[in-house]
C-alpha cells in the first residue's frame, strides 16, 4: 500500500464508528425489543432466594405485579432499590429475579438495604434471564394478573419512570382494563 | 435579570469564539500579522464573557432563583451553600457551561503563557481552540440553555440535588476531570497547528509536552477523586465499576499516557512524528466521545443525566466535524515517510514503543468493551451488557505485561543500549524484587500469589528507579549536588512511576486481602474482624441541614485499645425522600476500616451492618496523586522557558520562507 494511503486508515475506522454511533442515537437502550410484549412470561422452575422452595410461573399470577431483575454486581440496582422499597411499602407487589448472582451476596444485600420483594427467584445461571431476553440489570417487567408481560422497562425505576410510564399502565391493569 | 445577563454574556462569548476561530486562522493563512496578533486578546475576551455567564448561573443557584429551570430541578433552599454552588455542574446544562468555562481557561492560559511561541503557531493553536469553543458554546445555547426560565409557575422550592452528589468529593471531581479532558484540547490544537504548518518537529513536541502533562495530571486527579467518592459514598466499598461514564474518562487518560511517552520520543529523538500527532488527535477525540456517550444516552449508565436525542445528534455532528476533519487533515498532511532516525531494538525508544502499544491496546480494549453493546444493538444482534469480568480479564494482564518494560525504561539509553549493560545495572534490583515478592506478602497474613506477583513487579519498578537515581547522583561531588543536578522532568517521571507502582500494589492488595462481614448487630454487641473489635454502642437519631438520619456509634479497638469511634449514618433526605447510606471510615496507610449501616432488622433495635477491612486501599489513590504531582513537576523544567530567542529566530525564518 502506498504510504500516503495508510494514513487514511484512522479516518476510515472513525467513519465506521460514527455510523454506529449515529445508529445508536435512534435506538433507545432502555426500550424493549418487543418480542415478549403481550406474551406470557416464560415457564421456569428455579429455587427461591433464601427459602427452601422451588418457584414457578404460577407463583406470580393472581394480580398485576412488577418483576424486577437485579443483582448485587449492578450499580444501578443499588440506585433504584430505595424507590422499589417505597413502591412495595405503598402496596405494589414486586417480585425479584436475582440475576447471575451469588445467593450469599444477594441475601446480605437484602438484609442491608431492605427487601421490597415478595420473593426472589434465584436465577444463578441466568436461564430465566435468557428466556426473558434480559441484557442487563436492572430491568423491570409489568405483568398482568394472568402473567402476561405488558411492559418492559430497562434501567432504573425512579419516581419519574414510575409516575409517567409504569404507574398508568399498572393502574389500568389493576382496574381490570387492557393496556392500550 | 441576572440569568438574562448570563445568557447574553454567553452569546457574546460565542461571538468571541467565532472571531477567535476565524480571524487568527485567516491571518495565519494570509500571513497578516495584525490579524494574528488579535488572537490572545480574543482568547481573553472569550474567558471574560464565559466567566461572567458562569458567575451569573452561580448567583442564580446561590440565591435560590427557582424561576431558572436548572436551579429548580437541581437545588433546594435547604441545601448547604457549597452544594448549591456545586449543584451548578450536577446537571447537563450546567456541566456544559463548566466545560465551556474550562475550555476558555485553557485557551486563555495558552495565550498568556506562550510568549516563546512563534506568532504563526500561536494564532493557529488559538484558532483551533476557538473553533472547539464555537462548538461547545453553540451546543450550550442551541440545545441546552442553562438560563431557561420556568415561567409562569415558579416552583416554591427546588427538587434538590441528588443526595449522591451532595458530597465534598463531588464538589471538585467534575472540575478536575474536565480540566483533564478539556486540557487535551491544547495538545490537539498544537497537533492541528503543526499539521497546518507542515512542520512536525522537535519544537512542536516540546511546546505540547508541558500542556499535555498538566492535562494528564488533572485527569489523573479527577479519576482518582471519582473512584474515592464511589468508595465512601456509594456505601459498599467498591472503587471501580467499568461503568461507561467511568470508561469515558479513563480512555482519554490511557491514550494521554501513551501520548506523553510518545511526545518524549518525538522531542528527544524526532521519532514517531505522525504517530504522536495521531495520538494527540486520538486523546482529544476520546474526550469528545466521552462527552457524546454521557450526553446522548446511547449507553445506559448510573451516571447518565436526562438525555435528549437532539443533543446527541449535535454532539455527534460536532464529533464528526472535529475528529473527521482532523483525521482528513492528518491523512493529507502527516509525513508519510518514516523518519530516517534509526534506533536499535535494545534502546529506550523501543521501550517507549512498548508503552505505546500497551496503552493503545488498553484504550482500544476499553473502547471496544464500552461500545460493544451499541454495536451489537445497531447490527440487530440483540442487547448486551459488558461488565467487569471482560474488562478485568483483558486489562489486568496488559498492565502486568507493561511493568517489566517500565522498570527498564528509566535506565535504558536512547538510540542504542546493550542487554549486557541492562543485566549489570538491574540484576540486583531484579533479585531483590523477587525476594520482596516472596517475603512481603507474608506480612499481610496468609500468602497470596497475586499479591506476591504485584509486589515483585512494583518492587522491580521502584528498585529500578532508585538504581537509576543512584547512577545519576554518584558521579557528583556530593549527593546533594547530584540531586540538585537532576531536572524537574526527571523528578516528574520518577514520581509518576513510583505512583504507578503504589497503585498496582494497592489495587492488588486490596482486591485480594479485602475482608467483609455483613451481619446483624444489636447495641452492646461486639464483632471481630481481622483482629479488630467493632463494638456497637448505640443507634441514635441525628439531624443534618437537609436530612434526618439514624446514626450508629461504633467503638473500634485493637488489642484491647480503643483506636477509633466510627459513626455511620442512614440518611433520609427531606426534599426527595431518598435514603442514603453514609459509611464511616477509619483510614490508615496500611488498612481502612469501613462501617456502613443497612436496615433495621426485627425488634430490639438490631441493625444490619457491613464491616469491611480493606488493606492498602489508600495506596491506589496516593499512587494516583503521586502520578499527578509527577505530571505537574515536569512543567517546572527550565527548557520550557528558555527557548524564547531560538523560537523567535525560527519564526522569523519560517515567515521568510513560507511553509
Amino acid at each position: 500500500m502506498a504510504p500516503r494511503l495508510k494514513l487514511f486508515i484512522p479516518l476510515i475506522l472513525f467513519a465506521a464508528m460514527a455510523v454506529f454511533l449515529f445508529r445508536g442515537l435512534s435506538l433507545n437502550p432502555q426500550e424493549l425489543p418487543s418480542a415478549l410484549i403481550d406474551r406470557p412470561l416464560p415457564q421456569f422452575e428455579l429455587p427461591a432466594l433464601g427459602q427452601e422452595r422451588v418457584l414457578a410461573r404460577e407463583d406470580l399470577l393472581g394480580e398485576p405485579a412488577l418483576l424486577n431483575v437485579w443483582a448485587t454486581w449492578c450499580v444501578a440496582c443499588r440506585v433504584e432499590h430505595p424507590y422499589l422499597q417505597q413502591l412495595a411499602d405503598s402496596g405494589v407487589p414486586i417480585y425479584g429475579v436475582n440475576y447471575k448472582d451469588e445467593d450469599g451476596a444477594a441475601g446480605r444485600w437484602l438484609a442491608e438495604l431492605g427487601n421490597p420483594y415478595r420473593f426472589n427467584i434465584a436465577d444463578r445461571d441466568g436461564t430465566l434471564g435468557l428466556d426473558l431476553g434480559v441484557y442487563g440489570a436492572p430491568e423491570t417487567y409489568l405483568l398482568d394478573a394472568d402473567g402476561v408481560i405488558r411492559y418492559r422497562h430497562v434501567g432504573v425505576v425512579d419516581e419519574r419512570v414510575w409516575e409517567t410510564i409504569l404507574q398508568p399502565r399498572y393502574l389500568q391493569l389493576a382496574a381490570g382494563g387492557d393496556t392500550p | 435579570m441576572i440569568p438574562e445577563l448570563g445568557h447574553f454574556a454567553l452569546i457574546i462569548a460565542l461571538c468571541f469564539a467565532l472571531l477567535l476561530a476565524v480571524v487568527p486562522a485567516w491571518g495565519a493563512w494570509r500571513r497578516n500579522s495584525q490579524a494574528m496578533a488579535l488572537a490572545p486578546g480574543l482568547a481573553m475576551g472569550l474567558l471574560f464573557f464565559v466567566g461572567i455567564s458562569f458567575a451569573c448561573l452561580a448567583i442564580a443557584f446561590l440565591q435560590d432563583d427557582f424561576s431558572v429551570k436548572v436551579v429548580a430541578g437541581n437545588s433546594n433552599s435547604l441545601l448547604p451553600p457549597i452544594y448549591k454552588f456545586s449543584a451548578l455542574w450536577g446537571n447537563h446544562e450546567g456541566s456544559l457551561l463548566l466545560w465551556a468555562l474550562i475550555l476558555s481557561l485553557w485557551t486563555a492560559a495558552v495565550a498568556a503563557f506562550s510568549p516563546q511561541l512563534p506568532l504563526l503557531v500561536l494564532s493557529r493553536v488559538l484558532a483551533v481552540m476557538g473553533a472547539i469553543g464555537v462548538g461547545f458554546l453553540s451546543f450550550s445555547l442551541l440545545t441546552s440553555n442553562p438560563f431557561a426560565r420556568l415561567l409562569p409557575g415558579i416552583p416554591a422550592d427546588g427538587n434538590d440535588l441528588n443526595p449522591l452528589l451532595q458530597d465534598p468529593g463531588l464538589i471538585i471531581h467534575p472540575p478536575l476531570l474536565y480540566m483533564g479532558y478539556v486540557g487535551f484540547s491544547v495538545a490537539f490544537a498544537f497537533a492541528i497547528a503543526a499539521l497546518l504548518g507542515g512542520r512536525l518537529d522537535a519544537s512542536w513536541a516540546r511546546w505540547s509536552r508541558p500542556w499535555t502533562n498538566v492535562a494528564w495530571a488533572f485527569l489523573s486527579l479527577g479519576i482518582m477523586l471519582g473512584s474515592w467518592w464511589a468508595y465512601y459514598e456509594l456505601g459498599w466499598g467498591g472503587w471501580w465499576f467499568w461503568d461507561p461514564v467511568e470508561n469515558a474518562s479513563f480512555m482519554p487518560w490511557l491514550a494521554g499516557t501513551a501520548l506523553l511517552h510518545s511526545l518524549a520520543a518525538t522531542e528527544k529523538r524526532g521519532l514517531f512524528k505522525s504517530w504522536t500527532v495521531l495520538l494527540a488527535i486520538f486523546a482529544f477525540s476520546l474526550s469528545l466521545l466521552g462527552t457524546f456517550l454521557v450526553r446522548s444516552g446511547v449507553l445506559t449508565s448510573v451516571h447518565a443525566f436526562a438525555t435528549d436525542p437532539a443533543r446527541g445528534l449535535f454532539v455527534l455532528a460536532f464529533l464528526a466535524v472535529v475528529v473527521g476533519g482532523s483525521l482528513i487533515l492528518y491523512a493529507l498532511r502527516a509525513p508519510a515517510v518514516s523518519s530516517r532516525v534509526g534506533f536499535s531494538w535494545v534502546s529506550r525508544e523501543s521501550l517507549l514503543l512498548v508503552n505505546n502499544i500497551v496503552f493503545l491496546a488498553a484504550t482500544l480494549t476499553v473502547l471496544f468493551g464500552t461500545l460493544f453493546p451499541l454495536i451489537m444493538d445497531a447490527l440487530g444482534q440483540g442487547k448486551y451488557s459488558v461488565g467487569p469480568p471482560y474488562f478485568n480479564a483483558v486489562f489486568v494482564p496488559l498492565m502486568a505485561l507493561l511493568v517489566p518494560f517500565m522498570g527498564l525504561g528509566p535506565v535504558a539509553r536512547w538510540k542504542k543500549d546493550s542487554t549486557r549493560r541492562w543485566q549489570a545495572e538491574l540484576a540486583i534490583p531484579a533479585v531483590v524484587a523477587v525476594v520482596c515478592g516472596l517475603t512481603l506478602p507474608l506480612l499481610g497474613g496468609q500468602y497470596n500469589v497475586w499479591v506476591a506477583l504485584a509486589v515483585a513487579l512494583s518492587g522491580w519498578l521502584v528498585l529500578g528507579l532508585l538504581r537509576d537515581l543512584w547512577y545519576r547522583v554518584r558521579g557528583a561531588a556530593s549527593p546533594g549536588a547530584g540531586l540538585r543536578r537532576i531536572t524537574p522532568s526527571y523528578w516528574g517521571m520518577f514520581l509518576a512511576h513510583l505512583g504507578f507502582a503504589a497503585c498496582v500494589t494497592g489495587v492488588v492488595a486490596t482486591s485480594q486481602y479485602n475482608i467483609e462481614h455483613d451481619l446483624k448487630m444489636v447495641p452492646g454487641q461486639t464483632e471481630e474482624l481481622a483482629g479488630y473489635s467493632f463494638r456497637l454502642l448505640e443507634v441514635v437519631p441525628a439531624k443534618g441541614p437537609n436530612f434526618v438520619a439514624d446514626e450508629a456509634r461504633f467503638e473500634v479497638s485493637y488489642q484491647g485499645e480503643v483506636i477509633a469511634l466510627l459513626a455511620p449514618q442512614k440518611r433520609r433526605y427531606l426534599a426527595s425522600g431518598q435514603v442514603m447510606t453514609e459509611a464511616a471510615i477509619d483510614a490508615g496507610l496500611f488498612r481502612d476500616l469501613f462501617v456502613a449501616m443497612g436496615e433495621p432488622v426485627g425488634e430490639e433495635g438490631a441493625w444490619a451492618v457491613r464491616l469491611h477491612y480493606k488493606p492498602m486501599v489508600r495506596w491506589m489513590w496516593l499512587g494516583a496523586i503521586m502520578m499527578a504531582l509527577g505530571g505537574f513537576t515536569t512543567t517546572l523544567d527550565k527548557r520550557y522557558r528558555r527557548q524564547r530567542s531560538a523560537a523567535r529566530v525560527a519564526s522569523a525564518s519560517e515567515a521568510l520562507h513560507g511553509t
